[in-house]
């Protein structure tokens, strides 16, 4: 790791210490160590697996206009399915949202050179891509069929070879979380400029800090339950084949062990996201900072402990299912406690409607809405009814699309002046905005209805009760398509001719805005000493302004 | 790889202000990376003690484990533990030659652990696939072993650069403790994993 081999190669040797004043295009493209070069890395990689996924759901969406299946071969579908989540998760919003913004903003953030092991970094963000190829690679072998979940027995008995590089997919993509988890915990404790204290430490790098706690503990155990699905299916063992004294449900708690944090993981970052758009754009110190920080931590240990949530008409015990029930609504609390801070916030702000914020606003509606339909959901007498049915469908829509793809838009606009020194335009943004609510609205929205009314999910055909619902679902995604548009033409353009931004557009007080747009290789100059809170906004607007 | 950036690079521009280094957290990050690694073992852990507790029989009939031989190899990769502790006393003095005499004894007795566990294999009547507690036997005494090797390999890896004067010293030996530290964890996993396959099946 770097900087061992620094003390190792000692004085004399100069040239291992160079580096460029800056960084040439194609040096995105390679093994570079340099965390800024990362974070963009992962966040262009990590779009463009959106991308790839979003046209996943819109073939989907395109098959469930009708009744009947007829635009996709329905084991197509069922790959389109599986890929869809699996990719969204695993490839669009954990590297986004963590090793995205996470790697380009701890550091700066923190007023560190680097993250404490840079080519750990490095190595982190690579694995991602056979990740990618293998998934894609997938489709040659048909697809794996049986579901981001992939459940035995239907993981057992279909498309074996696609379904065993499905599974070597994950545990790529489980490696990085693993790697790039270790390294954040370790920057987050040890290299923070010496003049900050932890009550000074930016709240996202709280949320990433108890994300990735969050990660090192679960994501082995996903792991785990996998190598034994691979060796169930291709080298004759029987661990979740009942036939042969296996046991299926082994397999649904060691997998949703891992899987229900990994919600999680693709929230708490955003909820980082959120607590540092907000205050900077309502021009208000953040309300309740130690509560929005220990708030993440508690989900983080709290959330441990509910995934049987997701099992409840697995043929589980009574007694779980009362443990479990209560264990999740105990998990919405803390959820609460940073939703009332950000209102607070808000509250008697000088709230400016840049699309940053509108983006956050938008954020807060929806996730409220999947939080409470994920409150209903955690209640097993309720969620006996509506499990495997659309209803669970818009519930994790809300908060994944309402939830991380709003909050990684509002980090996009808040820090793509910082990360290329030119704003977005603000009128495409707002166009970005109100395309994207108004899709996810319509497309999501009417699935609750689809639930309560029983249509499952997982299906090509369905009965024809339900058209006229689906339709609306269908035109909804594909205005989410169009929606894209906007802002992929909005960053490629001001990525080299957009406004020009300074080193503080936005007037912010966390250290990211004390150097350059885009920052030096390393950051500072000088590196910045910390004499006030990340979020001490008010006494001298008052008396400026 | 070319412009690898180091926290104290002496370059662009004013070199001499604030490139400090920071303090080597290899050995922190090890750890941490080992709570994790530790709780890939764990889901293994809990999966067989479900199993176990699902089952008429564990083991099977048939399928019943040695006892003599694993107990001899846990007797070696237990102290083998304290062994390599000598190398890195050693080390801590300075002393590169007791580092790789004893490091080369660790290497030796881990060496001699993975053939009793192949010896174990290829003598037991049944394989991988004989019934589900034969998958897990194999799966996680194979996983285990796995480790082991890597943890050679982590030995091997230490010696091999002790040969270079001055590249391990009194204050300088992160890779030294790093290895060590690995080899324990292996022999801590074994220690459960022990218990658990072996042991329980006497009571
Ligand atoms: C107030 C907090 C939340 C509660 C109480 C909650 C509860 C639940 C419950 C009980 C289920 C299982 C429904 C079923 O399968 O029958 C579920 C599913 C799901 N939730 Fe949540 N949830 C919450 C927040 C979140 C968040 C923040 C995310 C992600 C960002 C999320 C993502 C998901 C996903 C992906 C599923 C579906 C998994 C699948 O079966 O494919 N939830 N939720
Ligand atoms: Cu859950």
């Amino acid at each position: 790791m770097a900087q061992a081999n620094l003390t190792d190669r000692g004085a004399g040797n100069f040239s291992v210490h160079h580096h460029p004043e800056k960084w040439k295009w194609y040096d995105y493209f390679t093994f570079n160590v340099d965390h800024k070069v990362i974070g963009i890395q992962y966040l262009v990689t990590s779009f463009a697996f959106y991308l790839i996924g979003g046209l996943m759901a819109l073939a989907m969406r395109a098959e469930l206009a009708t009744p009947n299946s007829d635009l996709l071969d329905p084991n197509l579908y069922n790959a389109f399915l599986t890929n869809h989540g699996t990719i969204m998760i695993f490839l669009w919003i954990v590297p986004g949202a963590i090793g995205g913004f996470g790697n380009y903003l701890v550091p700066l953030m923190i007023g560190a050179r680097d993250m404490a092991f840079p080519k750990l970094n490095a190595l982190a963000f690579w694995v991602t891509i056979p990740a990618g190829a293998l998934l894609l690679g997938s489709f040659f072998f048909g697809g794996a069929q049986a579901g981001w979940t992939s459940y035995p027995p239907l993981s057992l008995i279909t498309a074996n070879t696609a379904q065993s590089m499905w599974i070597l997919a994950i545990v790529f993509a489980g490696t990085s979380s693993i790697l790039g988890a270790v390294n954040f915990i370790i920057t987050i404790w040890k290299m923070r400029v010496p003049s900050m204290d932890w009550d000074q430490l930016p709240l996202f790098c709280w949320a990433i800090l108890a994300t990735s706690i969050l990660a090192l503990f679960s994501t082995p155990v996903l792991a785990a339950g996998l190598v034994l699905l691979l060796f169930d299916i291709n080298f004759g063992t029987s661990f979740f084949k009942p036939d042969a004294g296996g046991d299926v449900v082994m397999y649904q708690h060691l997998f949703w062990f891992y899987s229900h944090p990994a919600v999680y993981l693709m929230i708490l970052p955003i909820f980082g996201i959120m607590s540092e758009v907000i205050p900077v754009h309502a021009r208000k110190p953040i309300f309740g900072y130690k509560a929005i920080a220990y708030s993440s931590l508690t989900i983080c240990l709290v959330g441990l402990f509910v995934w049987v949530h997701h099992m409840f008409t697995s043929g589980t015990p009574p007694w779980m299912r009362m443990f479990f029930t209560v264990s999740t609504l105990i998990v919405a609390v803390p959820t609460g406690v940073k939703i009332f801070s950000w209102v607070a916030t808000l509250w008697g702000g000088k709230i400016r409607y840049t699309s940053a914020m509108l983006f956050a606003i938008g954020l807060l509606v929806m996730f409220v809405l999947g939080g409470l339909s994920g409150v209903t959901l955690g209640t097993a007498p309720v969620d006996i009814h509506v499990h495997d049915t659309y209803y669970v469908v818009a519930h994790f829509h809300y908060v994944l699309f309402g939830g991380s793809v709003f909050g990684i838009y509002a980090g996009f606009y808040h820090w793509f002046p910082k990360i290329t020194g030119h704003y977005l335009n603000e009128g495409l943004g707002k166009l970005h905005f109100v395309l994207t609510f108004i899709g996810t609205n319509l497309t999501f929205l009417p699935m609750h209805q689809l639930g309560l009314q029983g249509m499952p999910r997982r299906v090509a055909m369905y009965d024809p009760q339900f058209q006229t619902i689906n339709q609306i679902c269908t035109f909804g995604a594909f205005l989410l398509g169009v929606s894209v548009l906007p802002f992929l033409i909005n960053a490629i353009w001001s990525w080299s001719r957009g406004a020009k931004a300074g080193g503080n557009p936005w007037d912010a007080k966390t250290l990211e805005w004390t150097t350059d747009s885009p920052p030096a290789i390393e950051n500072w100059e000088v590196l910045p000493v910390v004499t006030q809170g990340p979020y001490a906004y008010g006494e001298e607007h008052l008396t400026v302004e | 790889m070319q412009g690898t950036v180091d926290s104290n690079s002496q370059s662009a521009g004013d070199a001499a202000i604030a490139h400090e280094e920071h303090q080597d957290l290899r050995v922190l990050g090890l750890l941490i990376f080992l709570c994790s690694e530790f709780l890939m073992f764990a889901g293994f852990f809990v999966l067989f003690l479900v199993y176990r507790a699902e089952a008429a029989a564990w083991p099977p009939e048939g399928t019943e484990v040695e006892l003599l031989l694993p107990a001899i190899n846990t007797v070696i990769l237990v102290s083998s533990s304290f062994v390599i502790h000598y190398g890195d006393v050693a080390i801590k003095k300075g002393d590169v030659g007791g580092l790789r005499k004893w490091y080369l004894i660790t290497a030796a007795m881990g060496a001699v652990f993975l053939c009793g566990q192949i010896y174990e294999y290829a003598t037991l009547g049944y394989g991988l696939t004989t019934n589900l507690f034969s998958n897990c036997f194999y799966l996680m005494t194979g996983f285990h072993g796995l480790h082991v090797f890597i943890g050679l390999l982590l030995i091997l890896g230490v010696l091999w650069r002790s040969r270079r004067e001055g590249h391990y010293g009194a204050e300088k030996h992160t890779g030294v403790e790093m290895a060590e530290i690995y080899w324990h964890f292996v022999d801590i996993v074994w220690i459960v994993l022990f218990s658990l396959i072996y042991l329980l099946t006497l009571i």
